[in-house]
């Protein structure tokens, strides 16, 4: 407190040039002022430095790879480690439908919970109903590779594709679909990654649909809305922006999940196939599964899926980081 | 927006439906289709929640003997015995390590955001990459830290810790900078006004109002770190006994055990798996719910 007192007695004397020691504190505060901000800073800038160096200092690692392969690293399917034939396509589509899958399961389930905490829900069970997503966010991704591993793939296998596939597995359209029963598959991949996605995309769309303006909603209702209209006409169409951006921060998630869906994918190499119920491999499937035996231009490969992943998850971010942008700028504008 | 209430309006007025002040047939059912798919969402999420946690408590309990926690990994991976003990040790070090690195860059970060960039270009340049770097897939920061560190350095604690901490800077960056925002500025303008320096002011006065909230920020970023997988596989490597130095020789973790051992085709190596899986979901859990007493605590003292 002494000493706050000296400070204060002093900040005016460095203005008008007071004596030597008093000048020599005001002036080592000042230092200390600027010390301060450029360690901050420096802190701040670490982000971008991280991520300039992230695609460096990978992209130099895989050179090896990109250099021998070409184009054809993305463009064929051919994945052969031993015979030097690293074309990652099939690793991409595997990646690409399986987060798919898990949008198309984990998108209407996120919203439903969503909408129900926020416009629904009695005020009782709202937050039991966060804790719960909470809850299921909180369980490491290993923890439900696990149990997709060794309890969800196996009862699904038989007890689920099969009958499916017997039932309707002719059809078609449908049948293009189906095929094949394998407990390991891009569906189960499909499913696992919805669990783990639906906290995010719920509690990001809560947020947001937290902001439509009270009265907008009484408005709505004061017409004769019911509950259900009033949520379509004034609840979605304000959060639509905020809710397309959630959902593709969900795809961005699935996308670059890569433990849980190494465990219940089924790690098929090179495998396109419109079969959901067969199985495939995904980028980061593929990365964790081979890198251990993986030497030379091999590991090259793998961190080229690596550098392929980076780009497309930061694509994917940027783009709905920019769409929430907006939408936080018209809800703030409003 | 006036349109869609237009049309509401107008569909009322052609069934005559308001005036009667009754609800037509249709518009009821479909209100009540919508009131079952918002329930059924939450029942549809909280199926998964229960059988991950209720098979998890089951298969994982037998194994949590106190050897569980003292002994070594098994030599051999098939047969039963042995403990977690390296694993839990180094699944607590790499993450403190982790967090001792990433919390006060943060920290700092987000007080350059918040406290001196505000709305300026650097800033929001910063904010948004901080944004898009906490979806940066952790496999990718496991990949950049054995590109940047293990190739030279061999595998260690240390490099897992790398990793995790490139996870956790951003998280800790935004929820910060949110703690921070809820400073109110009377309190810096009463601490300006006693002739205290911005730093000092920062630092004995928006840090301390904000001490609650960046500490739960912070334990939900541990949580989430302790969990990781895929960055700790290229880095940590898998050792079967203790080791408790950071920078020498590889060390292992729960969330690596788990994977490893949930391959084998070994009864005793999954059933260690499930075992793993609940000593690792247990401190994740005690993690969050200490996150959220702190946050409650928080929030109540601002209310009071």
């Amino acid at each position: 407190m002494a000493i706050d007192q000296k400070d204060m007695a002093v900040t005016p004397g460095d203005r008008s040039g007071g004596d030597a020691a008093s000048l020599l504190v005001a002036s080592s505060g000042r230092r200390t002022d600027r010390l301060f901000r450029s360690v901050a800073l420096v802190a701040g800038l670490l982000v971008l430095a991280i991520l300039g160096l992230i695609a460096a200092s990978t992209t130099h690692e895989a050179w090896p790879a990109f250099r021998s392969e070409g184009l054809s690293f993305v463009t064929s399917s051919t994945w052969i480690p031993a015979e030097g034939k690293f074309g990652a396509l099939a690793f991409i589509y595997g990646t690409v439908l399986s987060s798919l899958l898990a949008l198309v399961l984990a998108v209407p389930v996120s919203l439903g919970i969503a909408l129900y905490a926020n416009e629904a829900a009695p005020s009782r069970i709202r937050r039991p109903i966060i804790y719960v997503m909470d809850l299921l966010a909180a369980i490491p991704s290993v923890v439900y590779g696990l149990w997709g591993f060794i309890v969800l793939a196996p009862f699904l296998g038989p007890h689920v594709y099969a009958p499916i596939n017997d039932a309707v597995g002719g059809w078609p359209v449908i049948g293009w679909f189906l095929n094949g029963s394998s407990g390991r598959s891009f569906m189960t991949a499909g499913i696992i990654l919805a669990i783990m996605i639906t906290p995010i995309i719920t509690s990001l769309s809560r947020e947001v649909i937290a902001t439509v303006p009270r009265a907008q909603r009484e408005a709505a209702y004061g017409m004769g809305a019911t509950r259900w209209e009033m949520i379509r006409l004034a609840v979605l169409p304000w959060g639509r922006g905020g809710i397309v951006g959630a959902i593709m921060l969900g795809l961005g998630r699935a996308m670059g999940e890569t433990i849980a869906v190494a465990l219940v994918i089924g790690s098929q190499a090179g495998q396109i196939t419109t079969h959901l119920f067969e199985a495939g491999d995904s980028m980061a499937a593929v990365i964790v599964n081979q890198f251990g035996e993986a030497s030379g231009t091999h590991r090259a490969a793998l961190v080229g899926l690596g550098v392929v992943l980076f780009l497309v998850t930061i694509i994917v971010n940027v783009s709905a980081r920019s769409v929430v942008a907006r939408f936080d700028r018209r809800a703030q504008g409003f | 927006m006036g349109a869609d209430l237009d049309d509401l309006f107008v569909r009322a007025e052609d069934g005559e439906l308001l005036l009667r002040g009754t609800t037509g047939r249709s518009r009821r059912i479909r209100n009540r289709l919508a009131s079952i798919w918002m329930v059924g969402s939450v029942v549809v999420a909280v199926i998964p929640l229960a059988l991950v946690i209720g098979y998890v408590l089951v298969k994982g309990i037998g194994q949590l003997t106190p050897d569980w926690f003292t002994k070594d990994l098994p030599a051999v991976t098939r047969r039963a015995g042995g403990g977690m003990g390296p694993a839990i040790v180094g699944t607590l070090l790499i993450t403190g390590v982790a967090a001792a690195m990433s919390v006060p860059l943060g920290v700092l970060g987000a007080i350059y955001l918040h406290e001196y960039g505000g709305r300026g270009r650097l800033a929001r340049l910063i904010r948004f990459m901080a944004d898009v770097m906490t979806g940066v897939p952790s496999i990718v920061m496991g990949l950049f830290v054995y590109t940047i560190w293990t190739i030279a350095h061999g595998l260690s604690a240390f490099g897992g810790a790398l990793a995790l901490s490139c996870l956790m800077l951003p998280i800790i960056i935004r929820t910060t900078e949110e703690m921070l925002r809820l400073v109110p500025d009377e309190l810096r303008q009463a601490s300006y006004a006693l002739g205290n320096r911005k730093w000092r002011t920062v630092v004995t006065v928006v840090l301390p109002a904000a001490f609650g909230g960046i500490t739960s920020g912070v334990m939900l970023a541990v949580a989430r770190a302790a969990g990781e997988t895929a960055p700790l596989v290229f880095t940590i490597g898998a050792a079967r006994n203790l080791n408790l130095s950071i920078f020498n020789g590889p060390t292992t973790a729960l969330s690596v055990q788990i994977f490893g051992n949930a391959q084998t085709p070994f009864e005793a190596a999954q059933a260690r798996a499930w075992g793993a899986a609940l000593t690792l979901v247990a401190i994740v859990f005690i993690l969050t719910i200490l996150a959220r007493v702190v946050s409650a605590g928080v929030a109540r003292r601002h209310n009071a």
